[in-house]
């Protein structure tokens, strides 16, 4: 049996990678993919003390996870496309127009 | 229903001061929309209605079950501490309650005529209301409390009347002066009522002057009821105009001349003497007191008296006349002759109001001029106004049987007799009655003899604009030269001429004084078993001093004649050789330029070197301003974080994240 502590180290590893992205890429795609990978280390962790300690509620909390990044990456892509649209860019650092 | 109808009325006692409070919301609220007539109206009803009440008030008034009180309503409740809106209806009151409604009345009605071309006129009748209101709130008060809302309220209403004018700079001027004059007074008054309450307890006239009654007589150092007394003094002589208050009088003649005749000649100059009298249980115990108020009333009848006899303005005689006859009457309370007072009150509320509003129908019949020197003649021109300002004239001199004569020479007789008195009060009186009579009749003379001086009379039109570039009120000006006055102002002349007349015929036989007695109870007892022994004995010299005062009536009226009539080239002659002594007079003493140099100039400049300059500037501006100019250079400093690249927002959250992330470890792991 694989211990936990695998489980969690490769979780946080899943989730400061995307961190990273999300701090350094500027293509809003891959910032969004970046978001998606922060979520799914957060759910490994989820799954993994969910066996640990054979209670269901952290299956169950993974699955309300997943609807919700779901409906996210609907409302985001079409956000996304609607940016593009209008700016013909997907650089974050170009879509400025609130600044002061 | 009830039985008795005067319960009825003695029950709602509170009715009386709220009529004209009535009027004047009604006129000021909506007056600005309405007719002149309307306004009018509502004024004279309201007041007039006061009147009704105060006169069924006096009809079924019986001593033996007098006083009467009726309770409004809980005010205060702290305690033992109790203070009520509760009204009162004694001797006293009553006597005060006819004079502010019945001359208030008749100076309503003459401001009809005298206001009607004035563009405020609701606003005028609407203040005239508020002060009626206020004054019958202060003679009808149970309690010094309710007392001190109605002579807060007097203070506000002459105030606002003072500077009814208020585009001129002079008359707002005097607004603010009678204004801040009387807080020093009002000061003296509240720190007599905070004793009250700190050592009776109570601040109702029955419960303090019960409590008053336990404590012996102050004979020696100053005690207590010696403080309170004084600091009731200190209050009368800011609202009566006594020395060193009195400056403010003479400048509140700004105010339109019915406003002079009803507020600073008949009734609210005299709540001061009508707050010494309401207080003599207090000042009985204490002689000290006493002695202080019969010769700040002494000094101030002859001082202001003597500064009546330089004055040219027409009003500003009759206010230095005022304020020396006022000192008569606090002579009269300082000597405990209150009953003497409070008469001299009522009369001179007759002969003086009638004496303004005499001269407010010269003002108004010569086109706003108040100058004597361009009067004279005027008798042929307004014969009505000559005879009844003739009668005041007469009376506030002191002639037999006018009603200055029977007020004054009774004060004259107690100032010389009473346990209080002495001759020297007497001499000073006599002396000041001579002089009265002499200002007087210098101003009758001046006035309405020899020949009109303002102009050619039958050139009225030119004349008549003189005076309205000399003076911003335009209203009295038809273009016509002196001419009469309306009937509805000669009216309440004819009136007050008549109470001036016969008014003095009740104190015949001491019944005035009798009437009061009961009010001035505590030594008034006493006082009465001691006067009628010393009456038999006292008869002889009773009318001898009376003769003296007369012949001084006398003499004042063949001087001013000699000078004035006779020979008038002569005052300038005098006035000349006087030089110095003349120039003081006329100056005024000099007093308004020393209290400026004493008092306002080291005010003002230490108030804006440390009040405006320091602490406003400096402290209070200076904590606002800084905080403000220093979350401006933060926030300058802060914005930069908000730099809209969205990745900078991310790190700005990840570093948030990680802070909070450690400080969980910290806590979780080393602290545990």
């Amino acid at each position: 049996m694989v211990p936990l502590s695998y489980y969690l180290v490769l979780s946080g590893i899943l989730f400061v990678c995307g961190v990273l992205g999300f701090l350094i890429k500027r293509n809003i795609i891959t910032i969004f993919m970046s978001i998606e990978l922060m979520l799914n280390g957060v759910n490994l962790s989820f799954v993994a003390f969910a066996a640990h300690w054979h209670a269901l509620s952290g299956q169950v909390f993974v699955f309300f996870v997943m609807v919700v990044a779901a409906a996210e990456a609907a409302v985001g892509l079409a956000i996304i496309i609607a940016v593009y649209r209008t700016r013909e860019t997907l650089n974050v650092d170009q879509v400025n127009l609130l600044k002061l | 229903m009830t039985p008795n109808p005067y319960l009825w009325l003695v029950g709602h006692l509170w009715l009386v001061p709220l009529l004209p409070l009535a009027g004047a919301a009604i006129n000021g609220f909506f007056g600005r929309q309405w007719s002149k007539k309307a306004i009018s109206t509502v004024a004279l009803v309201f007041c007039g209605a006061a009147f009704v009440m105060a006169l069924g008030l006096a009809a079924g008034f019986s001593s033996a079950a007098a006083p009467y009180y009726c309770d409004l309503a809980h005010w205060i409740r702290s305690g033992s501490f109790q203070v009520d809106f509760s009204f009162y209806l004694d001797q006293l009151s009553l006597v005060m309650l006819l004079v502010v409604t019945g001359v208030g009345f008749l100076i309503h009605i003459y401001s009809v005529g005298y206001m009607w071309e004035d563009d405020g006129y609701y606003r005028f009748m609407s203040y005239m209301n508020l002060f009626m209101f206020f004054m019958l709130t202060l003679v009808l008060a149970k309690n010094y409390l309710v007392m001190f809302i109605g002579w807060e309220g007097v203070g506000l209403a002459s105030y606002l009347l003072i500077g009814y004018w208020f585009t001129k700079d002079s008359a707002a001027a005097a607004g603010k002066k009678a204004f801040i004059v009387n807080r020093i007074g009002d000061f003296g008054f509240l720190i007599a009522l905070f004793l009250m309450i700190k050592h009776f307890g109570s601040l109702d006239f029955t419960r303090v002057f019960a409590a008053v009654q336990t404590l012996p007589t102050e004979t020696a150092g100053v005690g207590l009821l010696t403080a309170i007394g004084l600091l009731l003094m200190v209050g009368a002589a800011g609202k009566s105009a006594q020395i060193p208050l009195y400056v403010w009088l003479p400048d509140a003649m700004e105010g339109p001349t019915p406003v002079s005749a009803l507020i600073h000649a008949a009734t609210m100059v005299t709540a001061g003497v009508y707050m010494v009298a309401r207080s003599s249980a207090i000042f009985e115990r204490a002689p000290m007191a006493m002695m202080v108020v019969a010769i700040i009333g002494t000094l101030t009848a002859l001082f202001a008296a003597t500064i009546g006899i330089a004055q040219t303005d027409i009003k500003k005689v009759l206010a230095y006349s005022t304020v020396s006859q006022l000192g008569y009457m606090f002579m009269a309370c300082g000597v405990g002759a209150f009953s003497a007072g409070i008469f001299h009150l009522m009369t001179h509320a007759f002969f003086k109001g009638l004496l303004f509003l005499a001269a407010g129908s010269v003002i108004h019949g010569i086109g706003g001029e108040q100058d004597m020197r361009k009067m004279g003649g005027l008798r042929q021109y307004m014969p009505w106004t000559f005879l009844t300002m003739t009668i005041a004239t007469f009376a506030i001199a002191g002639f037999p049987p006018f009603a200055g004569f029977f007020s004054k020479d009774e004060i004259l007789w107690k100032a010389y007799s009473s346990e209080y008195g002495s001759w020297v009060f007497w001499l000073i009186g006599i002396i000041t009655a001579f002089i009265t009579s002499f200002y007087m009749f210098r101003l009758w003379f001046l006035t309405f003899f020899r020949d009109y001086r303002g102009g050619n009379a039958n050139d009225g039109a030119d004349q008549s604009a003189n005076a309205h570039a000399a003076h911003d009120h335009s209203d009295h000006g038809h273009g016509h030269g002196p001419h009469e006055s309306p009937w509805v102002m000669l009216g309440p002349l004819v009136v007050l001429a008549f109470l001036s007349l016969v008014g003095g015929w009740i104190g015949i036989g001491g019944r005035f004084e009798h009437f009061l007695a009961p009010v001035f109870q505590s030594g008034g007892v006493a006082e009465l078993a001691h006067e009628t022994a010393g009456e038999a004995a006292g008869t002889g010299t009773e009318t001898l001093l009376m003769l003296i005062s007369v012949g001084a009536a006398f003499l004042g009226l063949f001087l001013a004649w000699t000078l004035y009539f006779r020979r008038p080239q002569l005052p300038a002659r005098i006035a000349a050789s006087l030089g110095g002594l003349y120039q003081a007079v006329a100056h005024k003493y000099y007093i308004d330029e020393l209290y400026n140099v004493l008092f306002v100039k080291p005010l003002i400049d230490g108030s804006t070197a440390i009040l405006w300059h320091g602490v406003d500037q400096n402290v209070i501006d200076a904590t606002v301003n800084n905080s403000a100019s220093a979350a401006r250079h933060v926030s300058d400093n802060v914005r930069h974080m908000q730099s809209g690249n969205l990745r900078s927002y991310a790190g700005w959250v990840a570093a948030g994240g990680a802070v909070v992330i450690a400080y969980m470890i910290w806590m979780g792991v080393w602290v545990r």
